[in-house]
């Protein structure tokens, strides 16, 4: 089974290289950009096939470790 | 008495640490492997700069998971002092030893400079020996300085005297100028700036003699 | 047999880049036709990259021998002695051609190939720097590659703690489609436990340290050793990308383990990796190696033994051990959490053999990789003379327009966006680097009272003009950057950046260059310890200007007489060291003023810069000087400018009565120093540069917040340094 994490600046927290994306996508003409947020995605592959449980664990490995909360947001997404 | 320097892989101003510290403090200074769980008797314990882990997935937060990291936890909950500087600092807020996060500087460059800074708070073990209110210059040498924290978290900061070191000119967009804080009960310090690097005529840069020198006396 | 599986065939060899001769001699050696996996290894070693066919039989004529070298080149990097049973281990090294193809990547894995060829020897590396050359500003790439080959250097020293001290960065048309990334370390080690690469003794067990190996930069070294086409850029996946955090944890372990009695020889894995290190250390040791390819750990699945051989996989290392040390090796590296695998033993038969998955897919001869490589005598022609330039045939100018638009030339310009993206104090030894006023960048050797002084310098405009005075000039000016900082100039490294060798030009170029660096290096007590040639630098037929490049290293014994440019105070007076004749021919005046790119470079008298030097150095040790600076590009009005600004002090320079303005301001004899003295103490250092033989001649003074040439309109400090400091950000800003 694999968990895919997204992680992304919290809204509010300042995103400098969101910012600097979309000045560089609209400095290329891509004018209808209105702006852009760059977060991370982690992928995990798990040996366990129960998806309860393994959103649990990774919804632990996200707190405990992979996002940090102060700043980031996450979201889990499983997939077969 | 005592203080030790913690060595975490991708650790690179331990020595610098260890030698200011010899050289500044005239203590003995231990070097602590960051897969000990224990550490020696000492009065300090120092995160020095670097990029442990790399800086992989986000500075200092692998490191904040090591195992010594619960000792040093430990230290400082009984009132040790605790020191983070750059890197150090970064493995403090992941720790939650120290409020906020540190970002990616606004500029997203790494940025080597030496820095004017401002002493916010003379009144602690760090900065005793500085001027309250007084300047003095210290290098930073970063990509992730930016401090973040939540509006209501530096009220606080600022309320409660923990912010002990500001930058006269902001060099990476940090909140309310922020250079360096302390924990609510004053024994834990994380600050960007590099004192270490900052204590030799023959370098140019000695706006960190002060901050040793403050050590040596809280440690006395 | 297995080995004869897979026969190569001469088409395949071609396009690997060997010759009908070449492919003639491997069926001779091996009496029979090579396989693929024995025709990849003798095509990267017979590459210009490995072999050196092109540049092997004029390299020899640089003096490599001296007072200091413990060690001159051969190995990984070159040693002297710095005293206190201590020693100086230094490289320089080019990643021109993955820099332009990744700039991020090329660039900090060029950085941290050449930490490697120095922490292999038992150095710990203290410094770091770098020659950069890009295209024109205006061509669309250079700014992308300005902003990644910078990041990728920052990235990589940054993150393993090594200072990156000092640098030098040109703009020129001539490298829009080659830039030049020469990267050299300095490392610092005891005598006593220098270690080489000869692993002399069969039966030693051969540990593989570091990163698993994948299938990165396969065929680097044969693509450093052609030119650039259309197609090249279709050959970007063989660029490797670089694991600072494993190269520190590598530097920790491998310096850990030179402390223990564990080690015979030990290697990098640099360009050929596996290939090159495995068969220099048998072909020193005169041992053969087998080694077992499963072993070795692996990133990808399904690797072939070719794809194993070849892989340019970053942070590698190879070691030949002491019988019965096997454990105590790998658990220093255990501990590092580095990848630690045994693959193979040193035999007794000369041979290097390969198993893989139960067949021997290999079985060559050693010796015959090394006695047989190609050494070409390729053709050359000498290069053209040019005119010598009267400087009277130039208009005069308006000294103070030339001067503000030349510190905010691009080459000129502040490179503080460059430098402040560098960790220059890591480590706390660094006592001047980029920005701190000094010709050569000043690191203590730590604990103790010395310093190293280190200083990479080239004029390719001079090299371009006249290969011959240009390779002098190189040399010579280096030399001048270490006397200027206080220091005893002792040794050079080199990186030769030349276009390609078998255009009978391009070979001109290449051995006048050496011939003229032969010259100074002789003549400057200054030999050659290490070095590397980078050919092939063009696109589409046209080749970068010549540019060898020579990074010198030099020992200051009490690190408080460093000397800088940033010490002037008002009331001294300035004097001019050296003879000045007003040589403006290939200078950059006549380039960025006048627009042209003409005539001979400024000749230079040996025996006089000798003189010239020993005198400056006596008067930094003897104390009577507050500010020293050698003259170079942009001539008098620019260094005496760069003291100013650093010392944030005006000055004030007097017109010449026999020379132009733009001569006198702006030409470029060589062998000067500008130096300032308190104004008592002028007459006497002017008697004693006298009894010295060298030229000496009060020039101006210290004073007020401007520059002032001759009668010239002032400009104001505040400007020149505004402008000299804003071309660049607002350069690269302007995306």
């Amino acid at each position: 089974m694999k968990a895919i994490v997204h992680i992304r600046p919290r809204s509010g927290v300042l995103d400098p290289q969101g910012q600097a994306v979309a000045g560089a996508l609209k400095h290329m003409g891509f004018d209808e950009v209105l702006s852009a947020r760059q977060g991370k995605i982690i992928e995990l592959e798990l040996g366990d096939d129960d998806e309860q449980a393994v959103r649990q664990r990774v919804q632990k490995m996200c707190e405990h470790l992979l996002a940090n909360t102060v700043i980031e947001d996450f979201s889990i997404s499983i997939e077969p | 008495m005592n203080a030790a320097v913690i060595v975490f892989p991708g650790s690179n101003c331990d020595r610098d640490a260890v030698c200011a510290l010899r050289d500044h403090t005239a203590k003995s200074v231990h070097r602590v492997w960051h897969r000990d769980t224990d550490l020696p008797k000492v009065d300090l314990v120092l995160l020095p700069g670097g990029f442990s882990y790399g800086d992989y997935l986000r500075s200092g937060a692998i490191a904040a998971r090591s195992p010594i990291m619960a000792a040093v936890q430990a230290h400082a909950k009984r009132g040790g002092l605790v020191v983070g500087i750059c890197n150090g600092f970064q493995i403090l807020t992941e720790t939650h030893l120290l409020p906020g996060a540190l970002m990616r500087n606004a500029g997203l460059k790494f940025l080597c400079k030496s820095t004017p800074l401002r002493i916010e708070n003379a009144d602690t073990p760090f900065t005793s020996a500085y001027d309250d209110h007084g300047e003095t210059a210290i290098p930073i040498a970063h990509h992730d300085g930016n401090y973040f924290a939540d509006e209501d978290t530096l009220d606080r900061l600022e309320g409660q005297g923990q912010i002990v070191f500001r930058y006269v000119n902001n060099p990476n967009g940090s909140s309310r100028d922020i250079a360096g804080i302390t924990n609510k009960a004053g024994n834990v310090l994380g600050m960007m700036p590099h004192p270490e690097r900052a204590v030799d005529p023959l370098t140019g840069e000695t706006g960190g003699l002060a901050f040793f020198k403050s050590l040596a006396g809280a440690m006395a | 047999m297995s080995m004869q599986k897979d026969p190569a065939s001469f088409e395949q060899a071609q396009a690997l880049g060997l010759n009908e001769d070449e492919w003639g001699v491997i069926l001779k050696r091996l009496g029979r036709t090579p396989n693929q996996t024995e025709l990849g290894i003798f095509s990267v070693m017979w590459s210009e990259h490995c072999s050196y066919k092109s540049s092997r039989r004029h390299l020899r004529k640089l003096p490599t021998t001296g007072a200091c070298v413990i060690c001159g080149p051969g190995e990984n990097a070159g040693v002297i002695d710095i005293g206190d049973g201590l020693a100086c281990i230094f490289k320089m090294e080019s990643h021109n051609h993955p820099s332009y193809i990744e700039p991020y990547q090329g660039a900090a894995t060029g950085v941290g190939g050449i930490m490697r060829d120095v922490f292999t020897m038992g150095a710990r590396p203290v410094a770091l720097l770098n020659a950069l050359r890009f295209g024109s500003p205006d061509h669309p790439k250079t700014r992308a590659l300005v902003s990644g080959v910078v990041a990728g250097i920052g990235g990589y020293g940054n993150c393993v703690g090594v200072p990156t001290v000092s640098g030098e960065t040109n703009f020129h048309a001539g490298y829009d489609g080659n830039i030049l990334v020469n990267a050299m370390c300095v490392g610092i080690a005891e005598q006593d436990s220098i270690f080489y690469s000869a692993a002399k003794g069969a039966g030693n067990p051969v540990l593989y340290v570091g990163a698993k190996t994948g299938r990165d930069g396969i065929h680097g070294a044969t693509m450093a050793s052609a030119e650039f086409d259309d197609e090249t850029e279709a050959k970007r996946p063989t660029v490797q990308v670089g694991d600072p955090f494993t190269e520190k944890r590598l530097i920790e372990a491998c310096l850990e383990l030179m402390q223990t009695n564990c080690i015979v020889a030990i290697q990098d894995m640099g360009a050929a990796g596996l290939t090159s290190s495995s068969i220099e250390m048998a072909d020193k040791g005169g041992v053969g190696i087998d080694l077992d390819l499963d072993k070795v750990p692996q990133r990808e699945t399904h690797m072939t033994p070719v794809e194993m051989m070849l892989s340019e996989s970053q942070e590698r290392m190879l070691i030949v051990l002491r019988p019965g040390k096997e454990s105590e090796a790998q658990e220093i590296f255990e501990r590092w959490e580095l990848d630690v695998a045994l693959i193979g033993k040193t035999t007794e038969t000369g041979h290097m053999v390969l198993h893989h998955k139960g067949e021997t897919v290999c079985d060559i001869p050693i010796a015959p990789l090394g006695d047989d490589a190609p050494n070409y005598d390729r053709p050359w022609v000498a290069p053209p003379t040019l005119p010598v330039i009267n400087a009277g045939e130039i208009a005069p100018g308006d000294p103070a327009k030339a001067l503000l638009s030349m510190v905010q030339s691009p080459d000129m310009a502040s490179k503080r966006w460059i430098w402040e993206q560098y960790d220059r104090h890591v480590m706390a030894d660094t006592l001047k680097a980029s920005g701190g006023a000094s010709d050569a960048a000043v690191v203590r050797v730590h604990d103790t009272n010395k310093a190293l002084a280190m200083s990479s310098d080239c004029t390719p405009r001079y090299v371009l003009a006249d290969p011959y005075e240009g390779g002098k000039q190189a040399v010579a000016e280096c030399w001048r950057n270490l006397i200027a900082s206080g220091a005893s100039p002792m040794a050079v490294t080199d990186c030769l950046n030349f276009g390609n060798p078998e255009r009978p030009d391009i070979m001109g170029q290449f051995v006048r260059a050496i011939d003229g660096m032969a010259e100074a290096c002789r003549a400057l007590d200054f030999p050659v310890v290490s070095g590397n040639v980078s050919l092939y630098n063009e696109t589409a037929g046209t080749a970068i200007p010549p540019t060898p490049v020579i990074g010198g290293v030099g020992l200051i014994d009490d690190a408080a007489t460093a000397m800088g440019f940033g010490g002037a105070v008002a009331g001294d007076t300035l004097i001019l060291l050296g003879e000045t004749t007003g040589w403006l021919g290939a200078s950059l005046y006549l380039r960025d003023i006048e627009g042209r790119e003409e005539g001979a470079p400024p000749p230079i008298d040996l025996e006089q810069e000798r003189r010239t030097g020993m005198l400056v150095r006596t008067l930094i040790h003897g104390g009577q000087v507050h500010a020293v600076h050698d003259l170079s590009d942009g001539g008098l009005a620019c260094a005496a400018t760069d003291m100013a600004l650093a010392s944030r002090c005006g000055v004030h320079l007097m017109a010449s009565d026999t020379l132009s303005d733009a001569a006198w301001f702006f030409g470029e004899d060589q062998g000067r120093y500008l130096i300032a003295v308190k104004k008592g103490a002028v007459d006497a250092l002017l008697d004693q540069a006298q009894q010295a033989g060298v030229g000496a001649k009060v020039v101006g003074t210290m004073k007020g917040l401007d520059v002032v040439l001759g009668d010239a309109m002032p400009l104001a400090l505040d400007l020149l340094s505004q402008k000299h400091e804003n071309w660049l950000p607002a350069y690269m800003e302007d995306a």
